[in-house]
């Protein structure tokens, strides 16, 4: 039996698709951009000073034609994750500005070689099935940076990848970098390598930027994950199941738009939700409450059928350190005992503002153990345990059975060296971060830089500098 | 002011009934100002808009200064909700209740400052707005609501703001403070761009920039050449009362 948590009802489910229809239609959702208004009122639906009412019937017959799952492939053209079902599977967060310095433990500016190691730690690490553009790279032009975070993920790795534009603008480079890295707009359309996140605003608006991009992903048939973040009391309804109800209702009209401009094109029931701090005002990222709305969020998803993501694995701590941990563990567990397709956040610290490489790989161990526990408790062989009694008797021996040896890897999860089990010897002990920033080292001595055929490589340039050209930008960057 | 006491339990001469009790307070001749100027601190307090504003009426029924009943009794209010914000006793809920509560007491008093013209003097005039391309304007609106509240005429441009609109405002209303908010690292650079406009159009140092959002740091504030940054409305409240204090002495020093 594989282990779950479930936190709505189905009947209370039922409340809140009903409320969230009923907000569709009053107030009913902003729309920023004469397309969006185009398209809707081409659909039937009644738009006024931007403001459009959405019925139901229609948001029905959107769902309908969205995919209930799909997948995203690796650089070879293999199936690497599958969006649908109980499938979990994680990718670092994106996007930060600043990484977490592992000799100074300050956050600075994050740059290319940041974004690098973290890709090139991810690579190696099974955990994680995505790729990410995980931070903004500041040595490169901000004009293109988006276009140029994509570059360099792409230059680097097997996987598949999680990303997003920066602005309306920056869409298409995007998509031309992952058609050429696909062989062509058809390939990428029948072998996605991406998934882009694209944003409401908070309380239900679409805007020029989010629905543009909403718009053109599913003309171009490259997989959208709608990312909706209501902050609960601050942007949202306090309670929880308020908030879960605004997040139906925004991704509910983000799907509408998207299966209205590209029908059957894949579409993920993603969000970033959390609890607004009564305090700071900030979005604490590692609270137990903002866990419980990725999981409540993901549930309502689930009930429609349709594939998820969510975004926990994250902390509120500025370091390495315990709450970081117990934050992030926490909810990988929990994203994963709920059956999240795509849990994005690992590795980031000070609610999602820093990126660090060392809790990366600390996470990894996190949701390994989350992992083994979604598996549950299995039997194996007819009898549970007379079978080896009757070889052990009464003497203990069980490392000599051949079940031991041949169920062992199964039924535990052998942490890597960034867990801590051994007895205390002669060597003084470290904590998790150091050895943390001894597991990051060697993996990254060990990784390995895929090579590219010349052609890729020379369209990748030339889609790089026609952007830098359209953008302003003097010179072109080659990412590597 | 951050005791342990929670910040509903205030002194034992507080009377919620007061507002009905003022006719009687002055019939009997008791130290009625003490008392309604304490029961203003309390409307504010706890955040009760109804009752800040009956007790304004009561105020100007019974002749008191209304310029006195602000900065004697509501004014007092807001400071000391602010100080328990400060120290964790109040929250943002709170403190919004509290900044709509002195909005209340202060829209009764208003009009009968003006005729006496002892209008309250703005702190300072500041103009708010989010950066260009960024929609987000939880945090500006609560530093709006705060600064407001505490004395300062706001100017607040809304979301989505140009470099252009921010320097035209701060022109024609001869603006002490610019504030530029942005939440995503991506719309920060927008704050960079209206303190250039504010340097190109000669606004600086004479305006004082000031910037916050959730992934703006000092460092930031810093390389972007900011007079400040504050990480939440209460910060941003002090920073402005001790840019404005520059400002003055600025003034003076010039006169």
């Amino acid at each position: 039996m594989r282990p779950r948590i479930q936190l709505l009802t189905p009947e209370l489910i039922g409340r809140i698709l009903c409320e969230a229809f009923e907000l569709l239609m009053s107030p009913g959702v902003r729309v920023g951009s004469a397309p969006v208004v185009e398209l809707l009122r081409s659909a039937g639906v009644e738009v006024n000073d931007g403001v459009a009412r959405v019925p139901e019937q229609l948001v029905r017959n959107c769902m309908a034609s969205a995919p209930r799952d799909f997948n995203l492939y690796n650089r070879s053209g293999e199936k690497a994750v599958h969006y649908g079902g109980d499938d979990v599977h994680f990718d670092p967060g994106s996007c930060c500005v600043q990484m977490l310095d592992p000799d100074t433990l300050e956050a600075r500016p994050s740059e290319t070689r940041d974004l690098v190691r973290l890709i090139q730690v991810t690579e190696s690490l099974p955990q994680f099935a995505a790729q990410s553009t995980a931070v903004v790279c500041n040595d490169a032009p901000s004009a293109i940076g988006d276009l140029y975070r994509l570059l360099v993920v792409l230059q680097h790795s097997h996987k598949p990848v999680v990303t997003g534009s920066f602005s309306a603008a920056g869409l298409q480079g995007m998509i031309d970098l992952l058609a050429a890295d696909s062989g062509s707009q058809d390939n990428l359309r029948k072998k996605p390598r991406a998934v882009f996140d694209v944003c409401p605003s908070p309380p239900l608006n679409w805007s020029e930027f989010g629905s543009h991009n909403l718009l053109e992903l599913a003309r171009a048939g490259v997989p959208a994950e709608i990312v909706s973040m209501p902050l609960a009391g601050g942007t949202a309804p306090v309670t929880l199941v308020g908030s879960v109800t605004q997040h139906a209702a925004e991704v509910l009209a983000g799907i509408t738009l998207h299966q209205l401009a590209g029908p059957g094109s894949p579409v993920v029931w993603g969000g970033a939700p959390a609890i607004f701090d009564m305090r700071t005002g900030g979005a604490p990222m590692g609270a137990v409450e903002t866990a419980m709305l990725n999981m409540a969020c993901a549930e309502v998803g689930k009930h429609l059928g349709l594939p998820t993501h969510g975004y926990l694995v994250a902390t509120d701590s500025k370091f390495v350190d315990a709450q970081a941990g117990a934050e992030s563990a926490r909810s990988a567990m929990l994203g994963a005992l709920t059956g999240i397709n795509m849990i994005s956040g690992a590795g980031m610290l000070e609610s999602l503002a820093c990126h660090s490489v060392e809790k990366l790989v600390i996470d990894a161990e996190s949701i390994a153990s989350a992992y083994r526990l979604v598996r549950g408790v299995e039997t194996r062989g007819a009898t549970l345990a007379t079978a080896m009694f009757a070889q052990t008797g009464l003497s203990g021996e069980f490392l000599k059975l051949k079940e031991t040896r041949a169920h062992f890897r199964q039924e535990q999860h052998l942490p890597s060296p960034v867990i801590d089990r051994s007895a205390r010897g002669s060597e003084p002990p470290s904590d998790a971060f150091t050895r943390a920033r001894a597991r990051v080292n060697e993996l990254v001595s060990q990784y390995q830089k895929p090579s590219f055929p010349e052609d890729v490589l020379r369209k990748y340039q030339s889609i790089v500098e026609r952007e830098a050209d359209r953008a302003g930008v003097a010179s072109a960057l080659s990412g590597d | 002011m951050c005791g342990g006491s929670r910040f509903l339990d205030v002194g034992p001469e507080y009377n919620p009934g007061l507002v009905s009790l003022i006719p009687r307070l002055i019939c009997a001749g008791g130290s009625l100002s003490g008392q309604l100027f304490q029961a203003m601190r309390q409307s504010i307090i706890d955040g009760a808009s109804d009752t800040a504003a009956e007790l304004a009426q009561q105020a100007l029924a019974i002749g008191v200064d209304p310029l006195e009943a602000v900065n004697q009794g509501f004014a007092a209010g807001i400071t000391f909700a602010g100080d328990q914000f400060g120290c964790g006793q109040m929250f943002l809920p709170d403190l919004l209740a509290s900044a709509e509560a002195m909005k209340a007491a202060i829209n009764i008093l208003e009009p009968e400052m003006l005729k006496r013209g002892s209008q309250r003097e703005a702190l300072g005039k500041i103009i708010l707005g989010t950066a260009r391309g960024d929609i987000h304007d939880i945090g500006k609106n609560l530093v709006a609501t705060i600064l407001s509240a505490s004395g300062f005429q706001i100017f607040d441009l809304g979301t989505s703001v140009t470099p252009e609109e921010f320097v035209a405002k701060a022109k024609e209303v001869d603006a002490d403070i610019v504030g530029i908010s942005a939440l995503l690292t991506t719309t920060m650079a927008g704050q960079k761009a209206v303190i250039e406009a504010l340097d190109r159009n000669g606004l600086r140092p004479r305006v004082k920039a000031i910037i916050g959002g959730a992934a703006v740091t000092q460092k930031w504030a810093a390389e972007i050449g900011a007079d400040g940054y504050s990480r939440n409305a209460i910060d941003a409240l002090e920073l402005a009362k001790n840019l404005m204090s520059k400002v003055m002495n600025k003034g003076t020093a010039q006169a």
